[in-house]
């Protein structure tokens, strides 16, 4: 690799019940910062995770990873019923940590989503908010080198949406590689640095966050980005 | 027939020894065995349930399929296997209360590993890929999955409890009907209406509905406040 890419993608494709659902997909996502996975509904953006992560087989190409290890936070936040801090000690049950280390670790990341005074309460009675936050601190406890998020606040407000985006930058800046699927486009100009369109299964086109999202190069692009809105008070501000 | 409801009423009144004793074992057997289904069933059901393995929907289908095992073919299967003959017979449990919690235990494994595949089958659908990217292994997502389904799985045990407290078949082959050692309430309402002495079928009959009644209701009581807390 000549790029430090910490995911390489190469003509991966994946069939599902004869539909193509990936169609030769190419691409690397650089080692630093946040990439964000977009594209229309049906692109291939939730497989493509599934398959970065390993909870997919491709069909054919090959997906090589930088070491390190991987977080992965869904769209509909999976938790069990137990406490928060159950929750949270669980997405550290495969990593080789002392006993008082993984206790220490629940209670910083309880403590960075603001939820330290409800550590014993049932995670599955939290409001959608918190649990996304529980479920993001759990990505944080884990130190990952790697975290993806497949529309981590697709169904938040604006407040529990600044806590998650506030979050994700902090691992970004920490050195975590964050490769985001969102259909927010603010949410994907706010954090960033590069963009991959996903259409039919390919990449349409890539690039710095600002050239991919007002001058989309590609007619796929376009299409995508128009028919998405608003993100004009973005262009405004910035 | 109403000097048989006064003779039932004032059996149970009196709390009648023969009552007592046959409704104790009754309870101890089914318990036992519901017990040991529990222990077998519901690993084995989250097993199933979480692995994917060739010949895995066969494994479902006989698994479904001996959630209907005749309980007096099951009967005669140990009868055979604890006869003095058989491969068990040594350990000398035929016509023991040993060889009725056995029976009710094949009863019942089977009957808890069906609900508790299906159980934990829907709650892995929304769980299972949060589990496999936390790179559990599969015993330990199991185990996982059995935790977040606790509240559903107490109806696997109440369903087996159900099957095996009121199942006469097995326990009559392998347990005899002895009186005084292994008469149960089913066995014992059985031989005595053919008897004639309907009262105490009768009063075998209601102690035999108030048990059920009450282990139900009992833990739809703990359920309630269970799922109120945990949702």
């Amino acid at each position: 690799m000549s790029a430090p890419f910490a995911i390489q993608l190469d003509e991966v494709s994946l069939a599902r019940d004869g539909r193509t659902i990936l169609d030769r997909l190419s691409v690397g996502i650089p080692a630093r910062g946040v990439t964000a996975l977009i594209g229309p509904n049906g692109a291939g953006k939730s497989v493509t995770l599934r398959i970065i992560d390993g909870l997919l087989r491709p069909d054919s190409g090959s997906v090589r990873l930088a070491p390190g290890r991987r977080a992965f936070v869904f769209q509909r936040p999976a938790l069990v019923r137990a406490s928060a801090a159950a929750n949270l000690a669980l997405g550290l049950a495969a990593l080789t940590l002392s006993r008082r280390e993984r206790a220490e670790r629940v209670a910083a990341a309880l403590e960075r989503v603001g939820l330290s005074d409800r550590a014993n309460d049932a995670a599955t009675r939290f409001s959608g908010g918190e649990q996304q936050r529980l479920v993001l601190a759990r990505a944080w406890a884990m130190q990952p080198d790697l975290l993806l998020l497949d529309e981590p606040t697709a169904s938040l407000d604006p407040a529990a949406t600044e806590t998650i985006e506030s979050l994700i930058a902090e691992m970004a800046r920490a050195g975590t590689t964050v490769l985001l699927v969102s259909h927010n486009l603010g949410q994907v100009a706010r954090l960033a640095e590069e963009v991959v369109v996903l259409s039919a299964g390919r990449a349409a086109e890539r690039g710095p966050t600002r050239s991919v999202l007002f001058s989309p190069r590609t007619a796929e692009a376009r299409a995508y980005l128009t028919g998405e809105l608003p993100w004009t008070s973005f262009a405004a501000a910035s | 027939m109403s000097q048989t409801f006064q003779e039932t009423l004032c059996r149970l009144w009196t709390l009648d020894r023969d009552v007592l004793a046959i409704a104790w074992l009754s309870l101890r057997v089914s318990l036992m065995a519901v017990g040991i289904g529990l222990l077998l069933g519901i690993p084995l059901g989250a097993l199933i349930a979480v692995a994917r393995f060739p010949g895995r929907g066969a494994v479902v289908g006989l698994l479904n399929t001996f959630m209907g095992l005749p309980p007096v073919i099951v009967g005669l299967v140990l009868y055979l296997a604890l006869s003095r003959s058989g491969p068990l017979g040594p350990f000398g449990l035929l016509f023991t209360p040993g060889a009725m919690v056995a029976a009710q235990a094949v009863l019942a494994t089977p009957l808890v590993a069906a609900l508790t595949r299906q159980v934990v089958a829907d709650a892995e659908a929304h769980l299972g890929e949060q589990l496999r990217s936390l790179r559990l292994p599969a015993l330990r997502r199991a185990g996982v999955l059995i935790y977040d389904t606790r509240f559903s799985l107490v109806t696997a045990a109440l369903a087996a409890f159900g099957r095996a407290i009121s199942e006469i078949g097995a326990v009559l082959v392998v347990g005899g009907n002895i009186d005084g050692h292994t008469r149960t309430m089913t066995t014992a309402i059985s031989l005595e209406t053919q008897k004639g002495d309907l009262s105490l079928a009768l009063a075998l009959g209601l102690v035999l509905m108030g048990l059920v009644l009450s282990v139900n209701a009992a833990v739809a009581v703990l359920r309630g406040h269970a799922a109120r807390a945990y949702g």
